[in-house]
């Protein structure tokens, strides 16, 4: 049975726990506001860009002159994953779920003999892949010192990712991310990106002119098109983030006020059990006199 | 014969001009070209250098440093990887992505040169314009 004063000092410490994770869980909300804000401004480029690329790889796509990027190497055995996690924990369970669906694609290829290597972006998910797949970390992408993510970001990795395929490293790129579906659920996806695969928006496109050439064109938008998705991605998992710490906070801060109450009253048990042993006391030593 | 279009000017981080307007002039890579409603439906890629948007209000400026516009008989928009407003700030920003591409043409692969070299001229010549 703990003491009084012991029960005192862990309310208070419950308490001032409780106030944290209440703090962290609206500024978590403020921020989730600015990375959907971000994420809503870049979807119109987004949206042309595909539909754009879409209708170009629909009628370019198929010949032998079309270029690598969309055409692949013409094998699949060697793979890059991408793993896209965030900087900083306390967000529930954000980034092990990425983690887990990379693990699952990872065990699927390698069970398929093809070989595996894999780049993380942002700290968690580096930290959980290094501890089984450390000899599959090839490079690390840094972003703790960065309080918004902005399209140069995206580009540096896009320009890494690029430099490594034309320099022959692997054959087909892959990024693995939170989408954001809502504050309580985000859906772990896998996206290829390298050879890029755009859907055919059935959109008519003979009617355009391509300036240079619908080749030109293509060759110039592809390695964009990949810096694209990755911003977006990008994107994605910033407001993912941030909705998935949102709900984690204000589990533990409601788990927090649970606490509270129950050790309040037990608290306050143990000092009704005080009094009435020192009355009994008192009247005990009266009624022996 | 409609007089005005819509325009969208669109970078990847925000929306920065959504108007009715009556003329863009575009840097596209093969030679300037002003796009007016009732265009032929073009896709183009850009240089960097200067869009020229004139509507109803007047014309305004902006810098874009590459992308693609596709411009069809209604609607214009171009999708500009960088795009600065014509101010000091974009000049600036102009200025350091000049050094960029510099440094990347000083590295660039043989095969790329010609390309690399050509994107530093145009910033050069982008900053040129400017007054």
């Amino acid at each position: 049975m703990p003491s009084l004063k012991d029960l005192k000092i862990r309310i208070d410490s419950v308490k001032s726990t409780r106030k944290i994770t209440k703090a962290m869980q609206m500024v978590a909300a403020a921020k989730l506001r600015r990375a959907q804000e971000a994420a809503e401004a870049s979807r119109p480029y987004t949206e042309r860009f595909n539909a754009v690329l879409g209708a170009l790889t629909a009628s370019v796509g198929q010949s032998d002159s079309a270029p690598k990027l969309l055409r692949g190497t013409g094998s699949d055995k060697r793979h890059l994953l991408v793993v896209m996690t965030s900087e900083r924990g306390l967000c529930g369970g954000f980034n092990s779920t990425i983690v887990k669906l990379a693990r699952t694609h990872l065990a699927e290829l390698v069970a398929d003999g093809k070989q595996v290597q894999i780049i993380t972006v942002g700290k968690k998910g580096r930290e959980q892949l290094k501890r089984d797949q450390a000899d599959r970390l090839i490079a690390h992408v840094d972003l703790s010192e960065i309080k918004r993510v902005g399209y140069n970001n995206a580009q540096d990795i896009a320009k890494d990712l690029l430099a490594r395929f034309a320099a022959d490293e692997f054959d087909v790129c892959t990024i693995f991310y939170n989408t954001f579906q809502s504050v309580v659920s985000q859906i772990p996806t896998a996206q290829q990106i390298i050879p890029a695969s755009f859907e055919d928006s059935g959109e008519e496109n003979a009617l355009y002119d391509y300036e240079p050439s619908e080749e030109g064109v293509l060759a110039d938008l592809l390695p964009r098109g990949v810096a694209t998705q990755i911003f977006a991605a990008l994107l994605e998992n910033g407001a993912s983030e941030q909705g998935a710490r949102m709900s984690a906070m204000d589990n533990a801060t409601r788990n927090a006020g649970e606490m509270i109450d129950k050790l309040t009253i037990q608290y306050n048990r143990s000092r009704q059990a005080v009094i009435t042993n020192e009355l009994i006391e008192i009247i005990s030593g009266a009624e022996a006199l | 014969m409609a007089d005005t279009m819509q325009f969208d000017l669109v970078s990847p981080e925000r929306a920065l001009a959504s108007l009715k307007a009556t003329a863009v002039q575009i840097p596209g890579t093969e030679g300037d070209m002003t796009a007016m409603p009732m265009h032929a439906p073009t896709i183009t890629t850009l240089r960097p250098g200067v869009l020229t948007v004139t509507s109803a209000d007047g014309t305004q400026d902006y810098y874009v440093t590459g992308g693609f516009a596709e411009i069809g008989a209604e609607a214009t928009t171009v999708l500009a990887e960088r795009a600065y407003p014509s101010d000091h700030e974009g000049k600036r920003a102009i200025e350091a992505h000049l050094e960029e591409a510099r440094a990347a043409a000083e590295e660039a692969h043989p095969d790329h040169k010609d390309t690399a070299d050509k994107l530093v001229a145009d910033f050069v010549h982008l900053l040129d314009t400017m007054t």
